[in-house]
């Protein structure tokens, strides 16, 4: 394994992006009563916020070429 | 059916389960086939970081801080993005210096030193205590409960009971002694336990699997899904406001400092060491555990909100503890298996954390504070026993039944105080301590061992003091006067408050002072002085572990005396005398030496030799056990100095350059070897031979089927070797191998035992640049069965046509009969004749009589002869023959039948016709079966004249044959089948001859085939070609 290389920093990048997405003041935004199909918006919010780090890190690492 | 007895029951098969499978897993990976090299496997064992936290603390709480629960989860999301940069490291440095624990890995960097691994594994133990007390807690509370079932009672307080009446106690054993078995059943150099990872990975699953079952039962089980779930939570105001987090600066800090402290958690905590660095298999499965993992607590967080809020809802006075919803929801709706499956998923998570975490401090007390304690007191003489094995062991497991001690005190001490997470969350604190020096570790060559040392005692005495002793203040172990007071009265130094700073939850507030006394006293400590020599060493080994390459050593830093035959019984004590000797041979036949004895006690010998060592007992102790038995000479500062200096440098540098080629040209021999390794999968066999014909590369294929050994066959004559028998001359095959660069054939070889051998070989030619040959390369495979197979095929083939043969004569009997019958007539008549010209004194007349006698009974023996030849069994003989004779020959013998029949016979035989090389007898049984059914064919056919013509035909290729008869003809749907075996249109057939037929028309390469006539009838062609080159 290749420790450096892009693939080193787009997962830092996510990284990143995960510090500012499941941080305040992201959170704030919606921390908000209100709902989306029945779910709190905070909640989904979260969970959908935690999906799509988990999505992002897959990819680059199922598409890294070394 | 939830009687005590029958939990108990499927709680002791549930931990019978992970025991087997942990067995198993062991004793595959000792054969070297191990299950848990993958990387699924590793992500999942990860999973061990879910304990009863997760499965029973997260529900509680949410119950009281709504999506509060979650930060603990995202953290390790994050970090999980890092592991690229942090973990790697992590895990090669581990690799390259063997290091079996965290206190190994803070120890060997910071100059091996014992100090450090003792203090390590002190924090470590005590800082972990109260995690193993909550999963005690968590697993006696949840044991209680579901013994009141149908009732839902919350268990009394733990202290009321006495402790031998105290369910936790008998856990705490029952785990420990499972601990005890799992984990110290022998001593591995390496420190791995293929056995727990396969069971901890299987145990994440069964603990998912039973929170996800809960949580569905509960969201659309009990209630309607989650909408439902929702809205009716939104209803109670209470309820309401866990749908959001309170907007004030404290949450918001508590949520950073959350996911802040378990980033480090995921790594820090002995647990998740040995998990992911320890027992790491490769670090290629680091990259699907990077988001396998977090999408593992993904899945097993989806349900915690809704269960908490449906808990909530269906408990509503609040007799029920948060913590334990996810048991007493399925209790309250009388769902015995779902509840008895929960509570198996909880014992599950707690089983793992207990076996895990407690294998791991056991090894880090062992190796890193018992041991080097032992080793120090000279009178027990342990550098001379002969086998300490025992002893280690032995410490292990005191050591294991001594931490459950430990977490049970704790949860009697302090358990009862808090919630499950709060107790937790004491522990990622404790650990958070090791943050600095292990970050330092790997990215910070100036930090020093004191540095270390004094970091994390200020972060543990600030962390005991603000969270460890409030916690037992809070369950009346202590006063709890310092915490409303602060020590001594002071309110500086109110735990919560340290100096004045308010507003922050506790475990913020611990976080932030403990940082700033470990970081600070690290930092400053470590700037304040030098590191050793030997810490420098180690940190560049460290922090520059990616730009070394793996041979890479610091031989020029040592400077000692010892002899091999003192370090190899050291190390023989330790890994086992067998072991030892392995490793030390495979290290000099590395090094191009024959055996042990051609070994120099080098530096190079004394690290590796350590680093075999501190697989068994730490490198802390490793180096301890070595100095004894050498007499280091300590480097002083200057020489260091020295050795670094530029000019010296240089020539360190021209030698490294010298080493390097060397290196490189080990490297390329090994590749090389290892694609003859490559060559050694395949069962052809492969050997080399050079221009003259001696044998360079001799595979295993080869080895396993002519019978000698690489080492026999190299250097010798392949073709004397083996008494090669060649297809054709060698000269022919030798030039065709040199003008076209292959050859290919049959070729059969004599064994060493004396056997042959048929093998189907190709021989490459190789040629260097120029074009001249160098050497051929010879590929064959065996193909003496195939032959035989082949050879028994063809006799049973000719045995087949002789039964035909026969067949087909024994129904011409009548016709053969009369055939014979008369030239035999004419015999008589003519003998009568001679004898009335005799008698009439006629002896010209009676000459020719006589003549005739003997002129039919030459015809008659041929006829005969000719009957005897279609009825010998004797094998195919193919000669140059001439169709024609043998189309006559053939019709001769039918003449009979034809006639009887009353058949008109047409024949048309060109002139034109090659000699074919065939086998007379083959086609002659062919053409007469032909014949033989035209003439049946004909015979039930009613009206028409029948005709029957038989042809030959020069096909440039070779002969046509034509066999066409005026019978009903041939039914277009059996066309295809005409020739199967077994079919025939005649009731008491056999079926056979035409299939046969067409199989001998085909073994002299030719085509057998049927069509129809006109205006009627059936025509049947066969051609043969010439089959062989002609004679000249």
């Amino acid at each position: 394994m290749n420790p450096s290389g892009i693939t080193r920093q787009r997962l830092a990048a996510v990284f990143l992006l995960g510090c500012l997405l499941l941080n305040y003041p992201f959170l704030s935004l919606f921390n908000k009563p209100g709902e989306i199909l029945g779910v709190p918006l905070l909640y989904v919010y979260i969970f959908a916020a935690w999906a799509v780090l988990i999505m992002l890190m897959a990819y680059v690492i199922e598409k890294r070429r070394d | 059916m939830l009687q005590g007895w029958v939990i108990v029951t499927v709680s002791f098969a549930y931990l019978g389960l992970l025991f087997a499978i942990a067995y198993y897993g062991d004793k595959r990976g000792d054969a070297g086939r191990s299950i848990i090299a993958r990387p699924t496997i590793y992500a999942l064992s990860l999973a061990v970081y879910c304990t009863t936290w997760t499965f029973y603390g997260s529900v509680g709480r949410a119950a009281s801080t709504g999506i509060g629960f979650l930060p603990i989860y995202l953290g390790p999301t994050l970090m999980a993005g890092l592991w690229w940069f942090v973990m790697l490291k992590i895990i090669r440095i581990s690799k390259a210096n063997r290091i079996t624990s965290i206190a190994d890995f803070v120890a060997s960097r910071y100059g091996k030193s014992q100090t450090l691994a003792g203090l390590v594994t002190v924090i470590a133990v005590i800082g972990v205590m109260p995690y193993i007390s909550l999963q005690l807690k968590a697993v006696s509370n949840s044991f209680t409960i579901l013994l009141h079932y149908p009732a839902i009672l919350m268990p009394a307080r733990a202290q009321v009971q006495p402790f031998f009446q105290d369910s936790a106690l008998y856990i705490a054993m029952i785990l420990a002694a499972f601990t005890i078995v799992f984990g110290t059943r022998h001593l591995d150099a390496s420190e791995r336990h293929e056995g727990m990872v396969a069971a901890v990975a299987f145990e994440s699953l069964v603990k998912l699997l039973a929170f996800l079952a809960v949580g569905v039962f509960v969201t659309f089980g009990i209630y309607k899904g989650f909408g439902d779930i929702f809205h009716r939570a939104a209803a109670v105001p209470q309820l309401k406001t866990l749908m959001t987090v309170a907007d004030t600066g404290t949450s918001y800090g508590n949520w950073w400092s959350l996911i802040f402290v378990s980033m480090l958690s995921i790594m820090l905590l002995p647990r998740q060491f040995q998990i992911a660095v320890v027992e790491n298999v490769s670090e290629h499965h680091l990259a699907r555990a990077t988001w396998l993992f977090p999408l593992y607590l993904l899945l097993i967080n989806i349900f915690v909100l809704p269960i908490a809020l449906g808990g909530l809802l269906h408990f509503p006075d609040g007799s029920v503890d948060a913590d334990t919803f996810v048991l007493t929801l399925p209790m309250a709706e009388h769902r015995e298996a779902l509840a008895l499956f929960v509570f198996i998923g909880g014992l599950s998570a707690a089983a793992a954390m207990v076996i895990v975490e407690t294998i791991a401090l056991s090894t880090m007390v062992c190796n890193d504070l018992v041991m080097p304690a032992l080793l120090r007191q000279q009178w027990l003489r342990l550098h001379e026993r002969q086998d300490l094995s025992g002893v280690l062991l032995l410490i292990r497991r005191w050591a294991i039944a001594g931490i459950l001690l430990l977490g049970y005190v704790y949860f009697r001490g302090a358990g009862e105080a808090y919630a499950l997470v709060s107790i937790g969350l004491i522990s990622f604190a404790a650990v958070a301590q090791f943050a600095p020096s292990i970050f330092g570790a790997i990215y910070w060559k100036e930090g020093t061992k004191n540095g270390a040392i004094a970091g994390l005692l200020a972060g543990f005495a600030v962390w005991g003091y603000t969270l460890l002793l409030p916690s037992f203040a809070k369950s009346g172990w202590l006063s709890p006067h310092f915490i409303e007071e602060g020590l001594f009265g002071i309110t500086l130094l109110k735990p919560h408050e340290l100096f004045g700073v308010s507003g922050l939850d506790e475990i913020s507030h611990t976080l932030f002072w403990s940082m700033l006394a470990n970081i600070g006293a690290y930092v400053c400590v470590s700037l304040a002085g030098r590191p050793s020599p030997v810490e420098a060493d180690q940190a560049t080994l460290f922090v520059d572990v990616f730009r070394r390459t793996a041979r890479d050593d610091s031989s020029h830093m040592w400077r000692g005396s010892v002899q091999v035959g003192d370090l190899l019984p050291l190390i023989g004590r330790f890994v086992g005398p067998e072991r030892a000797r392995d490793a030390f041979l495979n290290f000099a036949q590395r090094r191009g030496l024959a055996s042990i004895d051609e070994l120099q006690a080098t530096g190079e010998l004394v690290r590796y030799a350590e680093t075999l060592l501190a697989g068994a007992i730490g490198s802390a102790s490793a180096r301890v056990m070595v100095a004894s038995v050498a007499k280091e000479e300590k480097l002083g500062i200057d020489e260091v100095m020295n050795i670094l200096d530029e000019a010296s440098q240089a020539r360190a540098y021209s030698r490294e350059l010298e080493q390097k080629s060397r290196e490189l040209e080990e490297i390329t021999a090994e590749a090389l070897r290892e694609r003859a390794n490559l060559l050694d999968l395949t069962h052809d066999t492969v050997f080399v031979r050079d221009i003259n014909d001696i044998i360079t590369f001799w595979n295993r294929g080869a080895e396993t089927l002519y019978g000698w050994t690489k080492d026999e066959a190299i250097g010798q004559v392949a073709h004397q070797l083996m008494q090669t028998i060649f297809p054709a001359p060698l000269e022919e095959i030798t030039s065709e191998l040199n003008s076209t660069g292959h050859w290919e054939g049959e070729l059969i070889y004599t064994r060493r035992d004396g056997t042959q051998v048929v093998v189907s070989s190709r021989w490459a030619l190789q040629s260097d640049d120029r074009g001249k040959p160098i050497a051929v390369l010879e590929t064959s495979n065996d193909i003496t069965e195939h032959k035989r197979a082949r050879e028994a095929l063809e006799n049973a083939q000719a045995e087949l046509a002789h039964v035909a043969r026969v067949a087909t004569l024994g129904e011409m009997t009548a016709s053969i009969a009369h055939e014979i019958n008369q030239p035999l007539g004419a015999v008589v008549n003519s003998a009568s004749a001679s004898l009335r010209w005799l008698e009439a004194h006629k002896p010209e007349e009676a000459r020719r009589s006589i003549s005739r006698v003997i002129e039919e009974s030459h015809r008659a023996s041929d006829i005969i002869g000719r009957i005897r030849a279609l009825v010998k069994k004797a094998p195919a003989r193919k000669d140059w023959l001439d169709i024609n004779e043998t189309i006559q020959e053939v019709i001769m013998l039918a003449h009979s039948e034809v006639l009887r029949n009353g058949v008109g016979l047409e024949v048309q035989l060109s002139n034109d016709i090659p000699l074919i090389f065939a086998d007379k007898i083959q086609l002659q049984q062919v053409i007469l079966n032909l014949m033989m059914n035209a003439i049946e064919a004909m015979n039930g056919a009613g009206e028409g004249p029948l005709e029957l013509v038989v042809s030959s035909k020069n096909d440039s290729q070779g002969v046509l044959v034509l066999v066409r008869d005026s019978g009903p003809g041939l039914d277009p749907e059996g066309l295809d089948h005409l020739f199967d075996a077994f079919y025939t249109t005649k009731p008491h057939g056999l079926g056979m001859g035409l299939a046969i037929s067409r199989s001998l028309i085909e073994a002299h390469g030719g085509r057998l085939w049927a069509s129809t006539n006109q205006p009627r009838g059936a025509v049947f062609q066969f051609t043969v070609p010439i089959g062989g080159e002609r004679p000249l």
